[in-house]
């Protein structure tokens, strides 16, 4: 049965009238199920308005030639089927795209959350944009100082890069996260930035945390906010960070803005996808998560970068939680295959009473190479950042050691190990959540640090690097 | 013939399709877009489609196209970068922009570009030619010089033959009878299927190694030209820089670099510093001999299965030039991964990991295509060629095991098939010692083979002290399992020394430096003498040891860290250097011999 639908200007416009149909015929967890009918077309939004007139979204995820499977966002939950409408809008979901969106909070699919007007604009974009021409982009390469100095020091963000922060509950990476947000130069010149904060399936807490760090910072104004909570539907989550992203490259690709974009947190993203594909009969690979899981987290972070002859750039940090710290869960693993590095935190440096808790060892920067160094830090910096990884690598053997045999064992240059992993984490990561460095005091407190080691095992570091800024006070070494 | 649309289900989509082949070439919809039959169930084929299927419609137009995948081969290769099904990407941003839009259909080789056709002046009209043979020669790079070859399958009589100049690709330049007595017209450049590989007179043994200027690599752990190699590592093992390092320096003619599901940044990487970086041995860019094709983790997912096999088919290609061309494959799993992708959508079987049962064979069908060969065409040839009567591909793949654990299904399937085995440890790339090749782990087929060539190019003592460094490596990891449950000073002097001379040879040959200039390439003389020189100095120490130096001492000696420092502050060619500092190194150690000798009358 149809019922024809008439919605003033629009259906002038139209070349084909809006299709609403009442044919569903069975419904389970977010999927409902109705016989085909002709014209419509994958990935089509849907809009399903139940017996009491409420409206829900959805998007047709599999056609056959005699069932339309669609996906609906607020679940099936208490649809009566016989007087269930379902109309098809023959578009893909699109978001409304002006610079009106920054200050404002909405939710998954881009309606307002903060009780003002919808978003009307002329420009609207498919929120699973198009994939980049590899050709077109240009590499990132422009240090942003984060002004946390195991952020710039080991690990440096560049603009454009994609650097997920490897989490875990009760780690605190959402202050870190503000923190960031707090100091991070270069992110703009000045009004040229814009943050676009995607959370999923966070708590009101959290949301509120981020909402009013913004505000105390003032940059609420260059702020666009896309929420679910962890109570609103869990299918929001799979097209909110789309949809955040496509305002992200709106604004950095149409409006020229330097955009970080935040997504919190992934693994609430992957679990929504999970529970969708079980309920599609998808064939789980790994702790059941789909085969694609990989390529549709990579049709997310892939969107961070920049474009040649575009002045904008996309900077994404991802918040991934570890279920159970375990680094070889399928989301971080896989987001790790996918993204340009991580920052992990870890329980035990949190544990110490040390903030950002970072946990230097298995973090990574892999467009750090290409972003530091004579022009533009300073000279010794790449070579300064992996001799502090190999001390501190050194010094956890010596620890390790020390634990069994006790530290009166140790020889001497065991012993400056010892000393120097201590220091390093109680004053080079450990610089609290007030204070901001500078990437020269950054590297500086890194000499006074490698100073407590005698010059004959730092092989990491040139002749020229030692002569300048190597005072080691220790024993004569030609003893 | 055309069919119309009865299903879609992601990037798998069915349609009524009468006699439609498998593996067979269709366009869907108004926009065109790309797919492959990949299975018939009556008169439904069913279809893989290259490019995103958001907003097809049912009872769409499906049109087949008669042919299977299969790419355009010829001059003007070198240097592009070509997405999955070999549409040139540089090209594409010209056409559409900055995204890569859907349904474009774009030849992989300019038309428009005319190239100098050098006739092979040996052949004469009325002479038979076969398919592998070459009609003349196109300069398509500085360093290359493109033989314009008859396709594999044609033969026939030259009836006319064009002379030597500039011609389009459109443009024939021989025409052939077969003995059928129909004719055809030969261009410039040819198709080839993907999927089948090539033929060629009959394999060859491989006998020289692919030096790559890696030392864990040259001298640890050969690989040969024609041979094939993996690279497992966890991410963050720094895989995709070792790749990038094997496709900067190895000595092979051309390279192939297959972005199979990966960064679209490090793509960008390479476009961008490739051009700019020199060839040690032709001291051209590196760009004039390279190939990208790349398919980013956010490109469609079909066209990662397809984008492994149409660099393999460029690479056999380039071999059946006489060339030996080395591919690198960024990330063999990923591609393993879009096979289960479709494999799961249409329904099938999955045995582990949700991996379907065909994986092994798979992997293996790939692998297969590497090879050194007697090329097609030299020997039937009447007049004589410009070329090598041999070719080679060399397949390196990358592995990314999940979680880093390599007995996954992928991992565990090419280790069963490749002959070296570069694996990458997390522990080492956390300590920063790169390339993080574990020498435990790792293992190559092929030591007997190259040692012949080391003797023969270098020093006849290459496969010794190859030896004896590895020996002093896993004498030392079993010795620091010992410090590790009592501490060192449970060990006596011999064996801290050899804990010593294994450091050494760890920071003064394993580590390497991607980003040093001087120490990112090694000649294979400038790692030997390294290697020499770290085992002079562990072999003078321990024979300090016997007549009472103590270990404190001989670790303070500050030719240690002089020695270490050597693989930077020397380049290739400054080998006397290094030949001079071992011969100091010896008269030192014969100075402090002498000074004990007296401290102890």
């Amino acid at each position: 049965m149809r019922r024809s639908s008439y919605e003033g200007i629009d259906f002038e416009r139209r070349a084909v009238k809006e299709l609403e149909y009442r044919q569903a015929t069975a419904a389970h967890g977010g999927l409902l199920f109705m016989q085909t009918v002709p014209g419509i077309a994958y990935g089509d939004q849907v809009i399903v308005t139940d017996h009491r007139n409420h409206k829900r979204n959805g998007q047709v995820v599999q056609i056959s030639d005699e069932l339309v499977t669609i996906q609906v966002i607020e679940g099936t939950d208490d649809l009566d089927l016989e007087r269930t409408w379902v109309r098809f809008l023959q578009k893909p979901f699109q978001v409304s795209l002006s610079t009106d969106v920054l200050g404002r909070i909405f939710n998954g699919i881009g309606k307002p959350r903060d009780e003002r007007p919808p978003i009307v604009s002329a420009l609207k974009r498919n929120v699973n944009g198009s994939a980049v021409n590899p050709a077109a982009r240009a590499y990132p390469k422009e240090f942003i100082q984060t002004g946390i100095a195991a952020i710039d020091g080991l690990n440096s963000l560049v603009r454009g890069q994609k650097l997920p922060i490897f989490s875990g509950s009760g780690l605190p990476h959402n202050r870190l996260l503000a923190q960031i947000v707090r100091q991070a130069k270069l992110l703009g010149e000045e009004s040229n930035f814009a943050i676009v904060f995607a959370a999923m399936g966070i708590s009101y807490s959290d949301a509120l945390f981020f909402q009013n760090n913004f505000e105390s910072n003032g940059v609420l104004g260059n702020v666009v906010m896309f929420i679910n909570q962890a109570d609103d539907p869990t299918l929001e989550r799979l097209i909110l960070p789309r949809t955040a992203l496509t305002v992200a490259e709106y604004l950095a690709f149409d409006e020229d803005r330097h955009v970080l974009v935040i997504l919190t947190d992934m693994t609430n993203y992957a679990e929504a996808l999970r529970e969708i594909s079980t309920e599609k009969g998808d064939v789980p690979a790994r702790k059941g998560y789909p085969g694609y899981l990989y390529s549709d987290l990579a049709g997310i972070y892939e969107r961070a970068g920049r474009i040649k002859n575009r002045h904008g750039s996309i900077t994404m940090m991802p918040v991934v939680s570890m279920p159970s710290d375990d680094i070889t869960h399928p989301i971080p693993d896989l987001t790790g295959y996918i993204t340009e590095g991580q920052i992990v935190l870890s329980r035990e440096l949190h544990s110490k009473g040390i903030y950002p808790p970072i946990n230097i060892s298995p973090s990574l920067s892999r467009l750090m190479k290409d972003g530091v160094g004579k022009n533009d830090t300073r000279d010794d910096h790449v070579r300064v950042a992996n001799q502090l990884f190999a001390a501190y690598a050194k010094a956890q053997e010596v620890r390790n050691l020390a634990s069994i045999i006790g530290t009166d064992e140790l020889s001497e240059e065991d012993n400056h190990f010892l000393s120097f992993a201590h220091e390093f984490e109680a004053v080079y990561i450990n610089q609290g959540e007030e204070h901001e460095r500078s990437i020269f005091e950054t590297l500086n407190i890194a000499w006074e640090l490698l100073s407590i080691l005698p010059a004959s095992v730092l092989s990491r570091v040139s002749e020229t690097d030692l002569a300048r800024y190597h005072h080691w006070e220790g024993l004569p070494r030609d003893a | 013939m055309d069919g119309k649309l009865t299903q879609i289900n992601g990037p798998l989509v069915r349609a009524e399709l009468i006699e439609a082949c498998i593996g067979e070439q269709v366009r869907i919809g108004k926009l065109s877009l790309m797919g492959e039959v990949i299975g018939r169930e009556g008169n439904i084929a069913l279809i893989q489609v290259y490019e995103d299927t958001e907003s097809l419609i049912l009872g769409e137009k499906v049109e087949s196209l008669g042919y299977p995948l299969s790419v355009e081969l010829g001059p003007g290769l070198l240097g592009q970068i070509f997405d999955g099904v070999q549409r040139p990407l540089k090209d594409l941003v010209q056409i559409s922009g900055d995204y890569i839009p859907r349904g474009v259909n774009l030849p992989a080789l300019n038309r428009d570009k005319k190239w100098l056709f050098e006739t092979n002046s040996n052949l004469e009209l009325e002479n038979v030619v076969s398919g592998g043979m070459s009609l003349g020669i196109v300069k398509e790079t500085e360093l290359i010089t493109h033989q314009i070859l008859v396709p594999p399958n044609s033969s026939g009589t030259i009836i006319w033959l064009a002379e030597a100049g500039l011609y389009t690709l459109n443009d024939p330049v021989a025409r052939i009878k077969n003995e059928q007595g129909t004719e055809e017209l030969l261009y410039l450049s040819h198709r080839w299927p993907v999927r089948t590989p090539r033929p060629f007179k009959r394999r060859a043994d491989a006998i020289a190694p692919l030096i790559t200027g890696q030392r864990i690599f040259d001298t640890f752990f050969p690989l040969l030209k024609g041979g094939k190699a993996a690279i497992p590592g966890p991410f963050g093992a720094g895989k995709t820089m070792i790749q990038q390092q094997v496709a900067r320096w190895s000595d092979a003619d051309i390279v192939i670099y297959v972005g199979c599901g990966e960064r679209g940044n490090e793509l960008v990487d390479v476009l961008e510093t490739f051009p700019q970086l020199i060839d040690p041995r032709s001291k051209r860019s590196l760009m004039e001999r390279t190939i990208l094709v790349a398919n980013t983790s956010n490109m469609p997912v079909v066209a990662r299965e397809a984008s492994i096999y149409i660099g393999v088919t460029m690479a056999e290609y380039y071999r059946d030039q006489g060339l030996d061309v080395v591919m690198v494959a960024d990330s063999t799993s990923r591609w393993a991964e879009a096979l289960r992708e479709v494999a799961g959508r249409l329904g099938q079987m999955p045995v582990e990991e949700g991996y379907p049962a065909y994986l092994a064979s798979r992997l293996a069908a790939f692998y297969e295509r590497s090879g050194r060969v007697h090329i097609l065409g030299y020997e039937e040839s009447v007049t004589g060629e410009s070329r090598n009567n041999q070719g080679s591909v060399t397949l390196i793949g990358a592995v990314s095991p999940p979680g880093g654990d390599f007995s996954e299904p992928v991992t565990g399937h090419t280790k069963e098939i490749v002959q070296t085995f570069w694996a990458l440890s997390k522990e080492l790339a956390d300590a920063r010692h790169y390339p993080s090749v574990s020498w435990t782990e790792s293992f190559s087929e092929y030591v007997s083979v190259t040692a012949d060539w080391w003797v023969e190019n270098v020093h006849p003592d290459w496969l010794k002290l190859r030896s004896e460094a590895l020996s002093l490596l896993t004498q030392a990891q079993e010795l620091m399992r010992i410090v590790n449950l009592v501490g060192p000073e449970a060990l006596s002097s011999e064996q801290r020394w050899v804990l010593e001379g294994a450091d050494l040879i760890k920071e003064g040959v394993l580590q390497q430096s991607a980003l040093d200039e001087v120490d990112s390439y090694a000649s294979p003389e400038k790692q030997f003498l390294l290697l020499q020189m770290m085992l002079v100095i562990y072999h003078q120490g321990e024979s300090m040891l016997t007549i009472g130096m103590s270990v404190q001492a001989l670790k303070k000696l500050p030719l240690l860290i002089t020695a270490k420092r050597c693989k930077s502050n020397y380049s290739s060619e400054q080998t006397e250097n290094l030949k001079l500092f071992i011969e100091q190194i010896k008269s030192d150690f014969q100075k402090y011999r002498i000074e004990y000798a007296q401290e102890l009358l």
